[in-house]
């Protein structure tokens, strides 16, 4: 074999490494790029301690443009974007695993760091290293003397999924009516309610409920576990309360397969809801104000 | 492509024909130009005159010193360096937030850069920018700056070309600037991504130093994406984003060097005319790029070889703990050229190449971080087929007792981050030839040897502007053909650098 057969036998080599590098990444992530159920950004991983004074310096350089030099949320870049940076004197969390009122988990402060915030400036953070999160995270907690004085709640229970049936997303469509869903993100999921416009939050910012319809992605997680965890926790300081008082067990995962046809992935559930769809369509009430029907 | 002393005879000639043809078919512009006599040296500031890239003023300033001419008189425009406060408007986050010390990325803004400068928060596409918003920067860099260069080539009496040459160390300095940058990059679309690098030397002749269209996460999947146009290959330590600027250390010599002799004309630092398969994971810790290239060193326009090159990257970073995050590369280039042209009227045909020969570059680097000292450590082996290492005029046989050149070199640079507003830099390279083309030509010449440390102050660090005061002093010593002694003989040419410079952007 010449040299340069040779040489091109190895970039070939290195070609086919290449391609089932690529390969392996989409097998691992799934059509739409994001971790399937159960990988990628949940991974357990907070037994780093952190160390404030390291977490000031990396807090300076990643954060403080927009949650503030005092963690208040009022950074240089605050005036120019909305939603508003998080007040870290607050210590009030959209993403927890734990019960409305209650401090966040250490795993969820970094679960919403890695993943950031999606339809805010909150970018994803995945390159950041374990400790250095974990340095960044025991910084923020100086800046309210709640996190002096409670506990972080305890993690709400997601059980075992249900299977995905036509029944399943009939029963999350009434609960969607039943519980007013439809009020804020709309009839369709697009996020324009009646009760939508005007709305705000625990700080009297503009706020904006999800649209399903444009969403790959929900504020607090990618998968129907993170979707299931939101209906029990709530996001504290939205509108978007906890249903955990309404919705108890498997009855949740109902309302999950609902939504996850309004959203525009090709999801089993969109598949299985478009073929009943197809012949069942009529038998459907409009959702929205039924007082008058 | 380099003329040297120790090139003699045969050899000589056919690298004489060589220039000639390669001045017909524009390759190697710069070096083509440069000769031996020290009254028609072409400076940088010429060659920019001429109209040539910053690269090619680069080039000129190298073969200057192999080629034993008074570099030390030239100004060399500094190489332009990359980061865009373009993108902390858009998106509010400061300089540190993407650059362990601008315009180094850190990675987090290598995953950004990866992800087609978009942060993935569904807000990267234009149309949620406030129209008022233009991804725009300019930069330019007002400077002090000494250039020294030992053994340089004088008339013994000055103004008396025929009182014969002696050897003086030469130093100029004074108050200069550099040249401009002017780069718009940022998102078409969603997941569809440009770059357009408009880059000037310090007489304002522009000329494209990138221009490129990506489309980012083909099928909603990090791991495809598609670059095409001209663009800075994969390189895991970027010669676009470091921390040097003088004369001497601006540039890796390890990135430009050529064989003496050799008509290679091929960087690793050069930007490349081509397509570009690229992919990574999610936080960017295993990357990878495969990429085809017109066999034209990206000069645009000059695709006279009608043959392609390949560049293949990889590079997997680890969770360093406190260190950081650690990373290790691999590359490989093999590139080819022609041997043999039609002509008409003796002249060559540009675009009518064939009898291809190949050249390969090949090696790895790192990044490794121990807290707050970075290590940057690179390896380069090159080598030339011995058509090409010996400069062999195209059509023309072998010159009898060529054979492939090869080499090898590297560096080790380091920062250390004071804190994210103050940087202390170091780098020492050295490049040494194992193989020359011809047995007779000198074992060490072309070996290069560099040292360069410095530092770079941030005044200020928001989301909308940089500043940095910026301080750095480069040695370089260069073997090269003895001008007084008999032929066969290398001088060791000592330059040095001095810089002091305000390098802001807007």
């Amino acid at each position: 074999m010449s040299r340069v057969a040779r040489r091109i036998a190895s970039l070939a080599g290195l070609g086919i490494i290449f391609s089932a590098l690529a390969a392996a990444g989409m097998y691992a992530q799934g059509s739409n790029g994001l971790p399937r159920e159960g990988q990628g950004q949940d991974k357990k991983i907070i037994k780093n301690v952190g160390r404030p004074s390291v977490g000031k310096v990396e807090y300076v350089r990643y954060c403080v443009g927009c949650h503030g030099d005092h963690g208040d949320g009022q950074g240089e870049n605050t005036p120019w974007i909305e939603p508003k940076p998080r007040d870290f004197t607050l210590a009030v969390f959209k993403c927890r695993s734990t019960p409305s009122g209650t401090l966040p988990t250490d795993q969820d402060l970094m679960n919403t760091i890695r993943r950031g915030i999606v339809h805010s400036n909150m970018p994803e953070w995945r390159p950041l290293p374990d400790q250095m999160i974990a340095d960044i995270l025991s910084y923020i907690k100086t800046f309210s003397p709640r996190w002096k004085t409670e506990q972080a709640g305890t993690s709400v229970e997601v059980p075992p999924e249900t299977p995905v049936t036509t029944e399943s997303i009939l029963a999350g469509r009434a609960m969607f009516q039943k519980f007013e869903c439809w009020k804020c993100h709309g009839p369709e999921g697009r996020g324009n309610g009646p009760s939508a416009s005007g709305m705000t939050d625990s700080k009297d910012q503009p706020i904006q409920p999800l649209d399903f319809t444009t969403s790959d992605r929900f504020k607090c997680g990618t998968t129907n576990a993170d979707l299931y965890r939101i209906f029990m926790t709530g996001l504290d300081g939205t509108p978007m309360a906890s249903f955990s008082d309404n919705i108890k067990g498997d009855a949740g995962w109902d309302l999950v397969h609902y939504l996850r046809t309004l959203q525009p992935m090709r999801t089993p559930e969109a598949t299985i809801w478009k073929a009943w769809l197809a012949t069942h369509a009529s038998e459907l009430k409009p959702i929205g104000d039924q007082t008058g029907q | 492509m380099r003329l040297t002393k120790g090139m003699c005879g045969a050899q000589w000639l056919t690298a004489c024909a060589l220039v000639a043809g390669a001045s017909l078919i524009t390759v190697s512009t710069a070096s083509a130009t440069v000769t031996r006599h020290s009254d028609s040296t072409v400076t940088p500031n010429q060659a920019a005159i001429d109209g040539q890239t910053a690269r090619d003023a680069y080039r000129a300033y190298v073969a200057s010193i192999q080629n034993n001419e008074p570099a030390a008189t030239a100004s060399y425009a500094t190489v332009r360096v990359k980061r865009i406060p373009a993108f902390a408007r858009k998106y509010g986050l400061r300089c540190s937030a993407c650059h362990t010390a601008w315009p180094e990325l850190n990675s987090f803004g290598q995953q950004f850069r990866d992800n087609g400068y978009q942060l993935k928060n569904e807000r990267d596409s234009p149309i949620y920018q406030n129209n008022a918003y233009f991804p725009i920067t300019i930069r330019v860099t007002p400077q002090f700056h000494m250039e020294r260069g030992t053994k340089q080539l004088v008339d013994a009496t000055p103004g008396d070309g025929e009182s014969g040459q002696t050897e003086k160390t030469l130093t100029s300095h004074g108050f200069d600037m550099s040249g401009t940058d002017l780069w718009t990059a940022g998102t078409l679309f969603k997941n569809v991504s440009f770059v357009a690098l408009l880059s000037s030397d310090n007489f304002a002749s522009f000329h494209f130093e990138a221009m490129n269209l990506r489309f980012d996460n083909l099928g909603d999947n990090p791991w495809l994406n598609l670059k095409v146009g001209k663009f800075e290959l994969d390189n895991l330590i970027s010669e676009k984003r470091f921390l040097f600027l003088s004369a001497n250390g601006g540039s890796y010599a390890t990135y430009h060097f050529s064989a003496p002799g050799s008509s290679v004309d091929f960087g690793v630092g050069d930007n490349q005319l081509g397509a570009e398969l690229s992919g990574h994971s999610l936080n960017s810790y295993t990357r990878y790029s495969a990429a085809v290239l017109s066999s034209n060193d990206g000069d645009p326009g000059s695709n006279n070889f009608s043959s392609y090159d390949a560049n293949l990257n990889f590079s997997q970073a680890f969770d360093g703990g406190k260190m950081g995050v650690e990373r290790i590369a691999a590359y490989a280039y093999l590139g080819q050229r022609p041997t043999a042209f039609q002509t008409t009227g003796g002249d060559l045909i540009p675009g009518s190449g064939t009898d291809r020969k190949t050249f390969y570059r090949a090696g790895v680097a790192g990044d490794f971080f121990l807290h707050n000292l970075e290590f940057l450590p690179f390896y380069l082996h090159g080598n030339d087929n011995a058509f090409l290492a010996s400069g062999a005029a195209p059509n023309e046989p072998l010159p009898d007792g060529a054979r492939d050149a090869s080499w090898n070199g590297g560096f080790l640079e380091t920062h250390y981050y004071i804190n994210q507003q103050l940087v202390l830099t170091q780098r020492v390279e050295a490049i040494r030839m194992s193989q020359q083309a011809f047995s007779s030509t000198p074992s060490t010449l072309g070996n290069i040897d560099a040292y360069s440390f410095g530092t770079r102050w941030y005044p200020f660090m928001y989301s909308r502007a940089g500043l940095a005061v910026h301080g750095e002093y480069s040695l370089m010593k260069t073997v090269s053909p003895g001008q007084t002694a008999e032929e066969g003989s290398t001088v060791n040419i000592w330059t040095s650098s001095l810089l002091f410079a305000l390098d802001f952007d807007f």
